[in-house]
């Protein structure tokens, strides 16, 4: 039947496409109510008074909600990238005595309608005072910095170090010693529908109900447990169609608890729906991190030691993601690279600006940028092609599985793979030594083009479990209920191939249900590329334990020997006999408790799994691209870009294509046009798209995308490694190699904004 | 605030109802007539994902007040396939080729694709990229939207 590996047109597509899909702001409650937040307008500043008087009076206002309504407020703990000292700063669902950044809640408006709501925002009068503001997490991290936690001084409430090797030993044996420095702007996931929340409370039947992207809906529904004090069997949260998620959507955010707050404090359903405004200001922002380097090598090219001070501005607040991003960039650093002799020091900063959380690829699209112009850098000094100081350095397939040596927080053994293969078929899909030569020549008439290459090696299907429950309904068709969520990557789509394949049956016989907290009862979610490595394994082995109940009772039926019948096209039949057989939904009905309990079975068919492992798959992969930069505006042109990566096994190559493709255009953004500014008083200036720059069509090349399935990878049943990330993690790698090259200068820092090549050029002349 | 009444015809079915002056053409269509194929991105006339056609062109709805299109014909996602079990060639198209992946930004890259294929029967890839430059798409890198166009309007040509 073979489903896996064939392009299934995706079953989320008809609604979508015909104006009907439900996000959550097409909800509609009977008697709903809008609420608005009012955010702080400071950086940094005592929260003296509010004064909601003038709000209230407004017809149409329900109520006005501040910290002082709330009592016993909790604050919002991690769910991953735990470290203990940041526990310090995590952040209350609303301020209670100061703001620590521009967007910081400071009061819930309810009112019959969003246009009062937004009215009545502007009537609640906040007094603050002000207080100095750090936006520079170097300049956060100096002694008289202010201090935006009294628990956390010098505002460094974590750092950690990873160590393997003997590094200064290492170094004293290298011929050639890089030392850099480079930073990454901050910038994020912004999906396209921005947050939002409906929240009901039923005091009849005493359950709140939630309704919601939640990428992780079960994580949510215990942290709202936690912090409401309601059961969580008094909570179901259902998650609608999801308008994007790349990382940030659906972490438990402040409004997550003040929403269902304001929904049983009024006892109205409240709707919640976050303008683009709010949504530049309060989702968690990525990717700001600063990095001092030094890169050790022998006169041959080869790397001996790497040395790496990481800061990693984390915003206002610890959120729910603690300190991951920076645990990814100190593991992956080394990312394809065989470097025996590692140190690198990370430490968390809070400054005044918006808290920060993962963005696909997560701390990687840093590392791998500073990784691969390290490299470039020092094949120029070396007098290598870039391309042949990687071929020196990539970790070869006869060293898989490779061991980085321990991470305090990392898994580091990567599966499969052939790096150093999969760096000549990319050089050869891109027509490597031509395009040198079209380099060289354009040259030599005045153009600046150049080529840039981008090895990586992404991670993926983080565990330690995915649940999964297969039942065989009364009509014979089969059910998964999965613990992955949505967030518009049809996952439903593949989860159903795979099922369909597993179950022998059609994949129309397939339903697929998830992201619904009373039909699924454990799951870890939609994040780090793990929804088909893990809830697909899951569902491998919920099948699994379904095949050997439906074989139990055909052989019970038959009277026959289990290892008798086989199963195809949706029935069991004894072998050899095919006229003696039965189809799922006879099946279905001699599971109903009267036959089962009859014949000394257990009724129904519905079996649990758990895929529970801690080794993830590791897919790996290079970006190419080749580009031309105007000397005059410093304006670039990308002339063509290629992205390969081999991700073991494909179960639907469309969507893994169109995984890399989206990824890929995310990429370019973050290389070349997306940067959250902040003014020097922590005053962010990009709070709409006309100064939030994201790519439209005509910033994208067509591209080119090619996944390859040669080395599955041995960590779970169906040899998949996850496919959502590869696309966008050495973009920011690729595109600065390659405008280093065509203007013959060093970039340091992304993004790569006419101005700042301006200023590398004007300062090549100079020297 | 004052409500004003307006007559509207949506789809090809009038309707009529009332609304602030302020309130805008996007929220009206999706609150007060309940079509919520007409998504709202951005509020400020950058993503493109709430266009509906406004007496036969493409108009950004959070861009225009409900009362200001008092009396207009307007089309939404909702009414381009021509029936609840067919669809359009450029929704048939998306489909196949996969030119959604959220599908938030897609009724408006719909409508927008349909306005570019009535004036322009056989774009070229350039001049498709350069229509949709007003829509922003954060899912797909827009390969897979081109190439759907691309077919749509072969299509469309054929039949």
């Amino acid at each position: 039947m073979a489903y896996i590996g064939s392009n299934v047109k995706r079953r989320e597509d008809l609604p979508l496409l015909r104006g009907i899909g439900k996000y959550v702001g097409d909800i509609r409650r009977p008697g709903m109510v809008h609420a608005a937040i009012l955010r702080s307008t400071r950086a940094h500043a005592r929260l003296v008074a509010i004064d909601a008087t003038a709000a209230l009076a407004l017809p149409g206002v329900v109520g006005v909600l501040t910290a002082a309504d709330m009592p016993g407020l909790k604050t919002i703990p991690m769910r991953t990238g735990i470290m203990e000292g940041l526990k310090r700063s995590q952040q209350t669902p609303i301020a209670t005595e100061r703001v620590r950044y521009v967007g910081d809640p400071v009061a819930v408006v309810v009112a019959q309608d969003r246009y009062i709501a937004e009215d009545a925002l502007e009537l609640v009068e906040v007094v603050y005072k002000d207080l100095p503001a750090v936006t520079d997490a170097r300049a956060a991290m100096a002694a008289d910095a202010p201090r935006l936690h009294e628990e956390v001084p010098g505002n460094v409430p974590a750092d950690f170090e990873v160590d393997t090797g003997d590094v200064e030993r290492a170094f004293a044996e290298c011929d050639l010693i890089i030392e850099e420095t480079f930073e990454t702007q901050r910038h994020a996931a912004v999906p396209l529908e921005t947050r939002g929340l409906v929240a009901e409370y039923d005091e009849v039947r005493d359950v709140l109900t939630m309704w919601g992207p939640t990428k992780m809906t079960h994580t949510n529904w215990r942290i709202l447990s936690e912090l409401s004090g309601l059961p969580q069997s008094a909570i179901h949260f259902i998650e609608p169609a999801v308008g994007g998620g790349f990382g940030a959507r659906g972490e438990f955010y402040p409004e997550d608890f003040l929403v269902p707050f304001a929904a049983m404090h009024f006892r109205r359903p409240v709707c919640w729906i976050e303008d683009r405004s709010e949504n530049l200001k309060a989702m968690n922002q990525s990717r700001e991190q600063s990095y001092r380097v030094r890169l050790g090598l022998r006169q041959d090219g080869t790397i001996l030691a790497m040395d790496a001070e990481i800061l990693f501005n984390m915003g206002g607040y610890t959120r729910t993601h603690g300190g991951l991003p920076v645990m990814a960039s100190s593991a992956m650093l080394r990312g394809p690279l065989r470097i025996k002799n590692y140190h690198c020091h990370a430490c968390c900063v809070l400054t005044n600006k918006t808290p920060v959380g993962t963005y696909r690829s997560p701390g990687r699209y840093e590392a791998n940028f500073v990784r691969e112009r390290l490299l470039d850098m020092a094949a120029r000094r070396l007098g290598l092609d870039p391309a042949e100081l990687r071929r020196r350095n990539l970790i070869r397939p006869e060293e898989m599985p490779y061991d980085h040596g321990k991470h305090p927080f990392h898994y580091m053994v990567y599966d499969s793979g052939d790096l150093p293969g999969q760096l000549e078929a990319a050089l050869g899909h891109m027509g490597y030594e031509e395009l040198r030569q079209r380099c060289d020549a354009a040259r030599a008439e005045g153009r600046a083009m150049g080529v840039g290459i981008g090895c990586f090696v992404e991670t993926s299907g983080i565990g330690p479990w995915e649940y999964a429950r297969v039942e065989v309904g009364n009509n014979g068709g089969v059910v998964l209920y999965s613990g992955v969520n949505s967030v518009g990557q049809g996952i439903a789509t593949a989860l159903s191939q795979i099922v369909a394949d597993e179950m022998c049956v059609s994949i129309d016989d397939v339903r697929v249900v998830h992201g619904d907290t009373a039909k699924v009862p454990f799951g870890n979610g939609s994040n780090a590329s793990r929804c088909t490595v893990m809830g697909g394994s899951a569902a491998v082995g919920a099948c699994r334990k379904v095949k050997d109940k439906l074989l139990m009772l055909a052989a019970a039926e038959l009277e026959i020997d289990a290892g008798d019948l086989v199963l195809e096209d949706g029935r069991i039949s004894v072998r050899g006999a095919p006229e003696r057989s039965l189809d799922f939904a006879a099946l279905a009905r001699l599971a109903l408790p009267g036959p089962a309990l009859a014949k000394g079975l257990t009724p129904g068919i519905s079996e649990e799994d758990f895929f529970a492992t801690d080794k993830r798959p590791f897919p790996y992969g290079v970006h190419m691209v080749a580009v031309e930069v105007d000397r005059e505006t410093g304006m670039i042109e990308i002339l063509d870009y290629l992205v390969m990566e081999d991700i073991g096994r494909k179960v639907n190559p469309m969507i893994v294509e169109g995984q890399m493709a989206g990824g890929l255009a995310q990429g370019i953004g973050g290389a070349l046009l997306e940067e959250f500014v902040y003014d020097e008083d922590g005053q962010p200036q990009a709070t709409s798209f006309m100064d939030y720059l994201m790519p439209t069509a005509m910033d994208v090349p067509p591209g080119r995308f090619i996944s390859t399935e040669d080395f599955p990878s041995p960590n779970n049943p169906l040899g998949v490694k996850g496919a959502g990330e590869g696309g966008i993690t050495a973009a920011g790698a690729a595109l600065a190699n390659a405008v280093s090259d065509a203007l013959g200068v060093e970039v340091t820092r992304l993004p790569l904004k006419p101005g700042y090549l301006l200023e590398l050029m004007d300062a090549a002349e100079q020297s | 605030m004052n409500k004003r009444t307006i007559t509207l015809r949506v789809n090809g079915a009038e309707h009529a109802g009332e609304a602030e002056p302020r309130k805008l053409l996007s929220d009206f269509i999706r609150d007060d007539l309940g079509l919520t194929g007409t998504h709202v991105g951005c509020e400020h006339g950058v993503c493109g994902a709430c266009t509906v056609f406004v007496n036969g062109d493409p108009v950004r709805s959070c861009l225009m007040f409900a009362v200001q299109a008092d009396g207009a014909e307007i089309d939404t996602v909702e009414g381009l396939a021509p029936d609840a079990d067919t669809l359009h060639p450029l929704q048939e198209k998306f489909h196949e080729r996969h030119g959604l992946q959220c599908g938030f930004c897609t009724p408006g890259i719909l409508l927008t694709a349909r306005a570019l294929l009535r004036e322009n029967r056989d774009p070229s890839d350039t001049e498709i990229r350069e229509w949709l430059s007003g829509n922003l798409c954060r899912c797909t890198g827009y390969v897979n939207i081109v190439t759907a166009i691309r077919e749509a309007a072969k299509e469309m040509s054929r039949r």
